[in-house]
């Protein structure tokens, strides 16, 4: 079709015109490459969209997961590495995109074999990060029991610190009780041993404490976690009543998975992509058309554009 | 240009001596010996890719959505206008959702029926005729011919772009007919209506089949919009800058710009709808009761929805007028025999409009409890559209002005979209001041607005687009007769049925009832609403004459006979009659001037292929 199509093309007759005389083309560019700008230009709005959602859902929340706890694991029993992992991934798909810039270069010198070998390499890299994604992904739903209907991050500080128990007891407070992995601690002003005066800590069962940031009553302030199996929650007092909040904001579950779906599901699609033009590169079917093998990279230009999106999609969800 | 200098050929001018003598050769035809893509039927008439029968395609498939759409309005008026009427005479065409009484024999319209009835008649009229079937049409048809292009710059993405179109209408046509009726939720689909299955009885398996239709849908506009815009910017002919576009082109480039940007958000949002509706999720749902029972969805905002719907929303009325506008440009300055008036106010309009488009979408949830300060901003510049608005519309008069104008059915129909988008435009500006439209909202008053300044006003202009290009797809000329009895018929109806509501709307009468009967202060109204409902019968009818026009004169027209019969000066009339794949035979014609040269220098018109006179200088720049 692409071999019937292009005789559609106009043919550049006087060098020196304006491009914009009509004729040739105004951008330089071929009308394929231009036709894979507007369809990432539109793409962007899809994926605009989506993150606009999670800005709006996140701020009408009272609270939210902080991502150095929720992504804080790894392969081989890594439990208390912030980060580390998506670390990899994002490092993995960031590096395909260097590949495929020298797939493109070779393209442009018409050298198939080079060409061949840089977008395998970059398919490699697409897999790999499909594959941490595939882990990442099993392991908050099967692991951690994080779906699209629970979110078992339960309420966090804003700025994510915990204060472990001896902080706790440096701010004057008391330890009163002490049951399975909770201890409770009694308000420093606290005249009786009420509930609404207790404050508690508990440990997971990575051995890791968790404690409320912020002391005063009447804030969120904790999570709980009993070994292996999770009962996170949140005690929150106000005015005396107390408060127990199981499950963090629903929609975080719903909107990582949605979104980062959403990116996989562009990567994988590009990796099916890639793939196909790597044959067809192979095959010498772009020898003739002597046009520096646009379709290398008009499938660069989606594949740097997927990567884009990751930078915004990682900007929000793991670092925010 | 370094060419236009030469000796102009002899007039009257021969335009097969112009373009042998200043077209280029792009070796096209060499490629294609005897067009061998199309050499069967399936390949010619079904799964072409050839633009101008992609545009019939569209425009074929538009028709038979408007007569469906229309239809379902004459039903809901005739419960509307005539509440006590028995409808059991309905009962072989709607079955089931026809009640018949026992004991009177009496047949009303069930309720639910009624309410998917009009989510139908809205989805169906503005996405499948207004949008496929407008800019569909007239962008694929005459975007490659007056831009002196071959083809699309892809004309199987733009085969694909049809074919999406055609999936999403049997999707949308197949929801019709199931047990529990299509989408009943207004075609906007605001949750909780389109979220919860068990809502309304439209919104379990018909809801389904609306988001899969629309989705197709999107993707069709997507491939259609991408191709125009590549199109328009790479395969103009040699000269044709963009200051000598026909103002045709320059509103399917700003529409198919909106389309591109906007539809994707919808795609988005319906996503996530679909999430919430399969899945379980909340992002549109919270603490929501249905029967008394409560939900377990926390943390959504319906209001968020209606901000992506909008988005994209707001757009897509431009999306259906802007190409209406074009078309009306064109026909009223060929018809008047004069240049269109402030062409490059016309070209800045455009694009004022196109960007002004995407900053006004909340002005649609006034009263959906957005912040009335940021309602402000929204109200500022939903009024500042009315500027670019009334340009076009001064520049539309006073081109028809002392103009030689000749009355047949594609230049009235031109001047009707002027007086239907004046009337309708108007109305627009008491509604967008958030004020105001505590009053207006969801009352007949913006039925009357938008029904006349994007419905019949997009429809006259998409009457005089089929009118005037009629020769162009089928080589013969529609019956005159039938086409001034269809505007004249059609105006006047139009103006009967929507007036009215004004108010009505004034007066309060909530838009969506079913029936009126329960509220005394209504009551007074019901003559109005049987007036209402005739007219809308009598114009329905028009339009049934307008389609056996239509079909009656594509075997049976008049032919035609010279390649140019309404003496125009773009390039689509310098085709041949019957017009094949690639469009011109031999070379590719130039560009030597802009598209309005009517009435200069004592000639009646100079084609865009006639190279300027010695001295002689061109306008559109």
């Amino acid at each position: 079709m692409a071999a019937d199509t292009s005789t559609l093309e106009h043919q550049v007759h006087e060098s020196e015109a304006d491009l914009w005389e009509g004729g040739q083309t105004p951008f330089k560019a071929s009308y394929g490459k231009l036709m894979m700008w507007y369809f990432l230009l539109s793409d962007a709005f899809t994926f605009s969209a989506f993150l606009i959602t999670y800005g709006a859902l996140r701020v009408s929340s009272p609270t939210w997961p902080v991502p150095d706890f929720v992504f804080a694991t790894a392969p081989f029993g890594i439990h208390d590495m912030p980060l580390i992992f998506v670390t990899v991934m994002s490092f993995l798909l960031i590096i395909s995109s260097v590949t495929m810039v020298r797939a493109v270069q070779e393209g442009h010198r018409e050298n198939p074999k080079g060409v061949v070998f840089w977008m395998l390499m970059t398919i490699i890299g697409g897999l790999g990060f499909l594959g941490c994604q595939a882990w990442e992904w099993n392991n908050l739903i099967n692991t951690e029991g994080m779906t699209i209907h629970v979110n078992p991050f339960g309420v966090h500080t804003e700025s994510g610190v915990y204060m472990s128990a001896s902080d706790l007891k440096s701010e004057g407070f008391k330890e009163v009780a002490h049951e399975g992995h909770a201890t409770y601690y009694l308000h420093p002003d606290a005249d009786a041993d009420t509930e609404e005066n207790r404050y508690y800590e508990k440990i997971d069962h990575f051995d890791k404490s968790y404690a409320g940031e912020s002391i005063e009553p009447g804030d969120s302030y904790l999570i709980t976690a009993h070994s292996g199996e999770y009962q996170n929650g949140a005690i929150k007092t106000t005015g005396g009543d107390i408060v127990k909040e199981s499950f963090g904001p629903k929609a975080f579950g719903a909107l990582f998975f949605c979104i980062t779906g959403f990116h996989g599901f562009h990567v994988f699609s590009g990796v099916v992509f890639l793939l196909i033009i790597c044959l067809n590169v192979a095959s010498g079917l772009y020898v003739d058309r002597k046009n520096g093998n646009e379709m290398v990279e008009k499938i660069g230009l989606y594949w740097h554009f997927v990567d884009l999106v990751w930078v915004f999609v990682f900007l929000v969800f793991y670092l925010l | 240009m370094s060419s236009v200098t030469t000796a102009v050929p002899a007039k009257p001018y021969d335009d097969n001596l112009l373009i042998e003598e200043f077209g280029y050769e792009d070796h096209f035809h060499e490629h294609h010996h005897g067009d061998k893509y199309q050499s069967n039927f399936i390949t010619h008439y079904i799964f072409s890719q050839d633009h101008k029968i992609i545009g019939r395609q569209f425009l074929i498939t538009g028709m038979f959505w408007a007569l469906i759409g229309a239809g379902m309005s004459i039903i809901f008026r005739l419960q509307l206008g005539f509440p006590e009427e028995s409808l059991a005479w309905l009962k072989p065409l709607l079955g089931k959702w026809i009640e018949i009484n026992a004991e009177t024999g009496m047949g009303t319209l069930s309720p639910e029926f009624y309410y998917a009835l009009v989510t139908m008649h809205g989805t169906i009229i503005v996405f499948f005729v207004l949008t496929a079937g407008l800019s569909g049409t007239f962008s694929n048809l005459l975007i490659p011919l007056q831009i002196g292009a071959r083809d699309m710059a892809s004309p199987l993405l733009n085969m694909f772009s049809y074919w999406f179109f055609f999936l999403a209408s049997v999707v949308m046509f197949y929801s019709m007919f199931l047990s529990t009726g299509p989408f009943s939720g207004g075609w906007t689909a605001y949750p909780p209506l389109s979220v919860l299955p068990q809502a309304s009885s439209g919104s379990g398996a018909g809801m389904t089949l609306w988001l899969v239709s629309l989705v197709l849908f999107v993707i069709s506009v997507g491939l259609g919009g991408i191709n125009y815009i590549t199109t328009v910017l790479n395969l103009r002919t040699k000269g044709m800058n963009m200051w000598r576009m026909p103002l045709t082109i320059w509103a399917f480039f700003v529409t198919a710009i909106l389309a591109l940007l906007s539809f994707p958000v919808l795609v988005s949002g319906f996503f996530l709808l679909m999430f919430d509706r399969g899945m379980g999720t909340s992002f549109y749902l919270s603490e929501i009761f249905i029967a008394g029972e409560a939900l377990p969805n926390v943390g959504g905002s319906a209001i968020l929805y209606q901000h992506l719907f909008w988005f994209l929303g707001h757009p897509e009325v431009y999306i259906i007028i802007l190409p209406a506008m074009g078309l009306v440009s064109e026909v009223l300055s060929v018809h008047c025999r004069k240049p269109i008036f402030g062409y490059k106010a016309m070209v800045y309009s455009i694009l004022a409009i196109g960007f002004l488009s995407f900053i006004v979408w909340a002005h649609h949830m006034f009263m959906s409890g957005v912040n009335p300060f940021i309602s402000n901003f929204f109200v500022i510049f939903t009024l500042i559209i009315a500027v670019p608005s009334a340009v076009k519309v001064f520049n539309w008069i006073t081109t028809v002005y002392r103009g030689n104008i000749r009355f047949n059915s594609a230049s009235l129909f031109s001047i009707g979209f002027v007086s239907m988008f004046i009337s309708g435009g108007l109305t627009g500006i008491f509604l967008g001041n958030s004020a105001i439209d505590i009053q207006m909202h969801d009352n007949y008053f913006v039925i009357a607005h938008f029904h006349i300044v994007m419905g019949i006003a997009a429809f006259f202009g998409m009457f005089a687009g089929i009118y005037h290009w009629f020769p162009k797809m089928y080589g013969r000329f529609m019956n005159e007769t039938l086409g001034k009895i269809h505007f004249w018929g059609t105006l006047v109806g139009a103006y009967a049925i929507f007036w009215p509501m004004h108010y009505l709307g004034l007066a309060g009468l909530p838009r969506r009832y079913y029936s009126f009967d329960q509220f005394d202060t209504f009551r007074q109204f019901a003559e109005i609403n049987k007036f209402i409902t005739v007219a809308a019968i009598i114009v329905f009818a028009l339009q049934v004459l307008f389609v056996i026009n239509f079909f009656y004169s594509i075997w049976k027209g008049r032919k035609m006979t010279t390649k140019n019969p309404w003496g125009a000066t773009t390039l689509e009339w310098t085709t041949p009659i019957k017009t094949g794949h690639g469009n011109w035979p031999g070379k590719i014609p130039t560009v030597q001037r802009w598209a309005y040269d009517y009435g200069k220098d004592g000639r009646e018109f100079i084609p865009q292929i006639e190279p300027l006179a010695e001295g002689e200088s061109d306008l559109g720049h």
